[in-house]
C-alpha cells in the first residue's frame, strides 16, 4: 500500500493532450450533420484531457491507496471476503461470453445458458428449494424479489390483509428497508439473551396481518438459531412465510438447507458464499430460491430446458411473476463466475468450505478470549464469524471499538465490522472465511493483543490512529456538512470548455 | 481444496486450542434431524484445468455472430487499459469502502466518476451507482415521489418509447409503493412522445414524467417543450439517457428552461463489455436540490486529522444500514467494478473521445440504414432524426428472417412485434464504431437474400 495521495485526474488534464490511439476514427463533420441544433450539446463535458500513460499510472496509483483481500487481511463479518479464485475471473472473460448481447438469440448462447441452468441447479441442491432465479443483482434486490414474492403469493390466494414483515431486531438494514419497498410494515421482534429469537415475543407479534418473517440463521449474532423449527411452525401457523437472507450460508454449507429448516424463500449472495469478486462495492448477485408454492412468483427471466435446447422463461410463462428487474438477465458475468467457482469445490468442496469457516472462526475467538477479549456470547458456538464486544475496554481504557479499527489499519489488516449488530455495544463482527490460514488469524490475535497493551499504556497512539494510512482519520461530520460531492475547477486548472465539435486535436 | 490453505498439523492445533477433538463438533448447535446427508445434485470437483476446458467449450457453442442489436446494450471499442486496470486485485478484491482510510483510491475513483457523470449529464450531483439502467429508471421515479412535495398522486406518466424492458422493471421496483406508471402512446408517423397524448393531463395530479432520449426506437424527443410542459405543471422530469450519446446531445440539465430533476441511464457504453447483460451499471445524478431524496452511495471530499483532503461515503443517513425502514432505498452493494472501468473509459476517450465514438457510431447507424432500405421490402418506419440505431419495416416476418440471418452468423436487430405489434414486421438495428463499412455490406445482402427465401417460401 502506497501512502502517497494522488491528484484528481482533473488536475493532469491539457487542452489538446488525449490517447487517440483508442479512439475510432474522424468521420468528419458531415456525419453528424442531420442532428437538429436545438438538440446537441453546446459545451464540452468536464472529461479530462490526458495521454494513456498518465490515465494507466493515476488510477494505477489509485489502486494502491487501497486495501483488498489481494494484499490485506480483510475479516469483514458478514461480508464474506474469500480469496476469489483468479480462473473465476479469467475464464468468465472469455471472448465470447464478453461479446454475447443480451438479447442474441437462445441458437448463439447455448454455452452460455448451459452454464446458468446447471447454476440454478447447482443452488437448488445446496439451498433445499424447489426453483431458482438468478437475475437479483445483489443481496438487496434479492431481499425485494422474496418479499414481494410473499406480497405476491398472498394476493393470489385472495389474502389482502398481510402486509406486515417480521425482522429480528439484530437484522441486517437492508431487511427493513426492502419491507418498506414492497410495501410492507415492518415488526421488530427481540431476541434472548443467548442470541435466539424471542419465541414468546414472536408468537405475540405473528397473526392475521403477518405476511412473513425475515431471518438470517446463522443470525447476524454470529450464532446458529436453534429453535429454528419453532419459529417456522409459528409463523407458518399464523399463515404467514419464511423468508432466509443468504448472507451468513457460509457458515452451514453442506450441512444444512434453508429449504430443510422450514424457509419458504431464500436469496443467495454469490459474492459472499461463491466467491465472486467484491469489486469495491459490487457487483454482486442475490439469486432467489423458493419452495413449490411460490415458484410462479419468481422473477423472470429463468433459465429453462425443452429436449436438449436451453430456453429463457419470461412472463409469458410465468404470467404471475413478480416480474423483471432488471434490463436484461441481472449480472450474467457474476453469475458465470459462481458457476465456475462452484463446479471447482465439487459436491465434497461444499461442506469443507463451511468446516474450514467454522474453524477459523472458532479458532480466533479462543485465541481472542485467552487474549482478554470479551465474547458477546461466550456461551455460544462461534460460526463462521464471532462478535467480541469492548464495552468493558472502553470504560475502563477509553478506547473505542473505531479505535480499535482504526488501529488494526496500522498494524496492515482490514478492520472487521464495526458497531453492527447495534444489539451489541461496541462490537466487533470479525469473519476470517475458510481461505485464511492459521498464520493470518495467529497474526490478527497478535495485533488485536498488541493493541490492547497500547491502549493501556499509550492510549493516545489507538485513539489517534491510524498513523500509517495515506491520510488520517476523516471528518465525516465535515463531508455531510459542507458538501463537495464533484472536482471543480480553479483558475489555475485548465477547464475544457471548447464547443462540441468532432475535431481532430 | 476449495482454495482451504490449512494442513493436518494447523487443523489439530486449532482444534486443541478450542477444545474439541473434531471439526464436526463445531456443528453440534444444529438440530441432528436437520443435518444434510449429502449433496448428490452437485457434480464432482473439477480442478482448473478441467473447468477450463469446460467453459472453453461453452464458449465455442456460443460463437462470436456479427451483431447489428443495440435496444439497451451497445458493442463500443474498450481500450485494453480499462479492464488491464481494473481487474488489478486492489480494485476487484475490494469491497464498500467502509473503512475510508484503507479504501482511498476507491473513493477517490468514485469522486472523479461523480464529477465525470455530474458534468455529462449536466447536473449537480451524481451517486455512486444502481444496479443497472432499467432498475435506476424505477429508484428513479421513487425518488420523484419523495422529492415532489407539491404532488399526492404517485402517478407516473412513461411513454410507450421508452424501454419496453425498463418499463417493466420501473413496475416491478416500484410498483408495490403504490406508484401508478400511467403509459402514454407515440406517434405512430413520428416514433415520438404525441403532443396531444400530453393534453389530457392538463390541470391534473402528476408526479413526474420519464423521458427517454434517443427514445427507444433510436428517434430524438423534443425534450425541451416537454420539459417545460412538465415543469409549467409542478410535473418532475425524470431522463433516461444513453451516456454516449450525451457527448453530442443536449444534456438533461439544460433541457427546457428549468431542465430535467433527475437523469437515469445504462452505464453499459462506457467500457462495459456487453456480456449476456451484465454485470453493467446504472448512473443517477440530479440538481442538488434532490440530493437528500437520492438512493445509493455517495462519496464527498472532506479533511482528515492532520486538516489534508480525503475522501468518504456520505449523506449515509439517507441509506439502509443507518435508517433502515425509512432509507431510500434498500440498495446496499451497488456496481462498483463497472464504475471503475467506466472511470478509466471515460479518462482514455476525454471529451474529445466521447465525441468520436458517438459520431461514429451514429455515422455507421446511417450507413447500415441507407444499406439496409436499398433491399427490396425495407422501408424506413419513422420520420425524423435518429441517433445511433434506427427502426426499419420489413415486407415479411421479422423473426423467420431473423433466424435466417443467425444461421449466416448475423444478428440482425431486436424484432420489435413483440412489444410493438401495431407496428407490424419491424426491426430495430444499430451499428456502432465497431462495425466496417464490409460488415454492413455483409449484412445488407444476407438481409436481401432471406428476405428472397421468404417470399418464395
Amino acid at each position: 500500500m502506497s501512502t502517497r495521495l494522488e491528484k484528481p485526474i482533473f488536475e493532469y488534464s491539457v487542452p489538446g493532450r488525449c490517447a487517440e490511439d483508442q479512439w475510432p476514427r474522424d468521420p468528419g463533420a458531415a456525419a453528424t450533420e442531420d442532428l437538429p441544433a436545438s438538440l446537441r450539446r453546446t459545451g464540452r463535458p468536464l472529461l479530462p484531457e490526458v495521454s494513456e500513460l498518465e490515465t494507466v499510472r493515476h488510477f494505477t496509483r489509485l489502486s494502491q491507496l487501497n486495501f483488498s483481500i489481494d494484499t490485506h487481511f480483510y475479516p469483514l463479518g458478514s461480508c464474506t471476503m474469500k480469496y476469489n479464485p483468479k480462473a473465476c475471473n479469467s475464464l468468465a472473460m472469455l471472448p465470447q461470453f464478453l461479446a454475447r448481447h443480451p438479447l442474441s438469440p437462445e441458437s448463439a448462447g447455448q454455452g452460455f445458458l448451459a452454464c446458468l441452468y446447471e447454476l440454478q441447479e447447482m443452488l437448488k441442491a445446496v439451498t433445499g428449494m424447489q426453483a431458482v432465479a438468478l437475475s437479483p443483482m445483489a443481496g438487496a434486490q434479492g431481499e425485494f424479489a422474496g418479499v414481494a414474492m410473499i406480497r405476491a403469493y398472498h394476493r393470489a390466494r385472495g389474502d389482502l390483509e398481510r402486509n406486515e414483515i417480521i425482522v429480528p431486531e439484530a437484522a441486517h438494514g437492508t431487511n427493513p428497508a426492502t419491507a418498506t419497498m414492497c410495501g410492507c410494515v415492518v415488526r421488530e421482534v427481540p431476541v434472548d439473551p443467548e442470541g435466539d429469537v424471542d419465541l414468546e415475543a414472536l408468537k405475540a407479534v405473528v397473526g392475521p396481518k403477518t405476511a412473513g418473517i425475515m431471518l438470517t440463521n446463522p443470525s447476524t449474532l454470529g450464532v446458529f438459531e436453534r429453535r429454528i423449527e419453532e419459529v417456522a411452525r409459528t409463523v407458518h401457523a399464523a399463515g404467514g412465510l419464511l423468508y432466509y437472507d443468504g448472507a451468513n450460508l457460509n457458515a452451514i454449507l453442506g450441512k444444512v438447507r434453508p429449504g430443510d429448516m422450514g424457509f419458504d424463500v431464500i436469496h443467495v449472495n454469490l459474492h459472499k458464499t461463491f466467491s465472486t469478486p467484491h469489486g469495491g462495492g459490487g457487483p454482486g448477485a442475490g439469486p432467489v430460491g423458493v419452495s413449490a408454492r411460490l415458484a410462479p412468483f419468481l422473477p423472470v427471466p429463468l433459465v429453462g430446458r425443452r429436449g436438449e435446447q436451453y430456453v429463457w422463461l419470461t412472463e409469458r410463462d410465468l404470467p404471475q411473476s413478480i416480474g423483471r428487474l432488471s434490463g436484461f438477465m441481472g449480472n450474467a458475468g457474476v453469475l458465470l463466475r459462481a458457476y465456475i467457482y462452484m463446479r471447482m469445490l465439487g459436491r465434497e468442496g461444499m461442506g469443507k468450505v463451511s468446516e474450514y469457516a467454522t474453524l477459523n472462526a472458532n479458532y480466533l475467538l479462543a485465541r481472542l478470549q485467552r487474549a482478554g477479549f470479551d465474547a458477546a456470547y461466550p456461551n455460544r458456538r462461534a460460526t463462521h464469524e464471532l462478535i467480541i464486544t469492548l464495552k468493558r475496554q472502553a470504560k475502563e481504557l477509553g478506547v473505542t471499538t473505531m479505535d480499535f479499527a482504526k488501529r488494526l489499519l496500522d498494524h496492515g489488516m482490514h478492520a472487521p465490522t464495526t458497531y453492527f449488530p447495534l444489539l451489541v455495544p461496541e462490537c466487533l463482527l470479525i469473519e476470517p472465511t475458510e481461505t485464511e490460514s492459521k498464520a493470518a488469524l495467529d497474526a490478527f490475535v497478535a495485533a488485536m493483543a498488541e493493541i490492547l497493551a497500547e491502549a493501556a499504556q499509550e492510549p493516545e497512539r489507538v485513539t489517534g490512529a491510524p498513523h500509517t494510512m495515506p491520510v488520517r482519520r476523516l471528518d465525516d461530520v465535515r463531508a455531510a456538512k459542507h458538501l463537495d460531492l464533484t472536482w471543480k475547477p480553479t483558475a489555475s486548472h485548465a477547464t475544457p470548455t471548447t464547443p462540441a465539435t468532432p475535431a481532430s486535436p | 481444496m476449495a482454495f482451504i490453505p490449512h494442513t493436518r498439523e494447523d487443523v489439530e492445533s486449532m482444534l486443541a486450542a478450542i477444545g474439541v477433538e473434531r471439526i464436526e463438533q463445531l456443528f453440534d448447535e444444529i438440530p441432528a434431524n436437520l443435518r444434510l446427508a449429502g449433496l448428490s445434485g452437485v457434480p464432482e470437483a473439477a480442478n482448473e484445468m478441467e473447468i477450463g476446458r469446460i467453459m472453453a467449450e461453452r464458449a465455442r457453442l456460443d460463437g462470436r455472430p456479427l451483431c447489428f442489436i443495440g435496444a439497451g446494450a451497445y458493442e463500443h471499442h474498450i481500450p485494453a487499459a480499462v479492464w488491464a486496470i481494473a481487474t488489478r486485485g486492489e480494485f476487484y478484491s475490494a469491497y464498500t469502502p467502509y473503512q475510508a482510510e484503507a479504501s482511498q483510491g476507491t473513493l477517490q475513483l468514485l469522486y472523479e466518476y461523480q464529477t465525470m457523470m455530474a458534468s455529462l449529464t449536466g447536473l449537480e450531483v451524481s451517486n455512486a451507482s444502481l444496479y443497472d439502467g432499467a432498475s435506476a429508471m424505477g429508484e428513479a421515479c421513487l425518488m420523484a415521489v419523495r422529492a415532489n412535495r407539491r404532488s399526492h398522486s404517485r402517478r407516473i406518466l412513461v411513454p410507450t418509447t421508452v424501454h419496453p424492458h425498463y418499463r417493466a422493471t420501473a413496475r416491478a421496483v416500484a410498483g408495490n409503493q403504490g406508484l401508478v406508471f400511467e403509459e402514454l402512446p407515440y406517434c405512430a408517423e413520428q416514433g415520438c412522445i404525441g403532443a396531444d397524448a400530453l393534453e389530457r393531463y392538463d390541470g391534473q395530479d402528476v408526479t413526474a414524467l420519464v423521458i427517454q432520449q434517443p427514445n427507444f426506437f433510436g428517434r430524438l424527443e423534443d425534450v425541451d417543450a416537454l420539459c417545460d410542459w412538465a415543469h409549467a405543471r409542478n410535473i418532475l422530469v425524470v431522463a433516461v439517457v444513453n451516456p454516449t450519446s450525451l457527448a453530442l446531445l443536449k444534456p438533461p440539465g439544460q433541457w427546457g428552461s428549468k431542465g430535467a430533476d433527475v437523469a437515469v441511464g445504462e452505464g453499459q457504453p462506457l467500457g462495459v463489455p456487453l456480456s449476456s447483460g451484465g454485470p453493467y451499471f446504472g448512473f443517477m445524478a440530479a440538481r442538488m436540490e434532490h440530493v437528500r431524496q437520492m438512493p445509493g452511495r455517495i462519496v464527498g471530499r472532506t479533511l482528515d486529522a492532520a486538516g489534508r483532503a480525503g475522501f468518504t461515503l456520505t449523506l449515509q443517513a439517507r441509506e439502509q444500514h443507518i435508517r433502515r425502514a425509512k432509507a431510500t432505498s434498500n440498495i446496499c452493494t451497488n456496481q462498483g467494478l463497472l464504475v471503475t472501468a467506466a472511470t478509466i473509459y471515460l479518462s482514455l476517450m476525454g471529451p474529445g473521445g466521447l465525441e468520436r465514438v458517438a459520431a461514429a457510431s451514429h455515422a455507421r447507424t446511417r450507413e447500415l440504414v441507407d444499406a439496409l432500405i436499398g433491399v427490396p421490402g425495407v422501408r424506413p418506419l419513422f420520420r425524423g432524426p435518429v441517433f445511433h440505431e434506427a427502426a426499419v419495416a420489413l415486407d415479411r416476418p421479422a423473426a423467420p428472417v431473423l433466424e435466417k440471418l443467425a444461421a449466416r452468423g448475423i444478428l440482425g436487430g431486436f424484432d420489435l412485434t413483440e412489444h410493438y405489434p401495431e407496428l407490424g414486421p419491424a426491426l430495430l438495428v444499430c451499428a456502432t464504431e465497431t462495425k466496417t463499412t464490409a460488415d454492413i455490406e455483409r449484412y445488407a445482402s444476407a438481409l436481401a437474400e432471406c428476405l428472397r427465401e421468404a417470399r418464395a417460401a
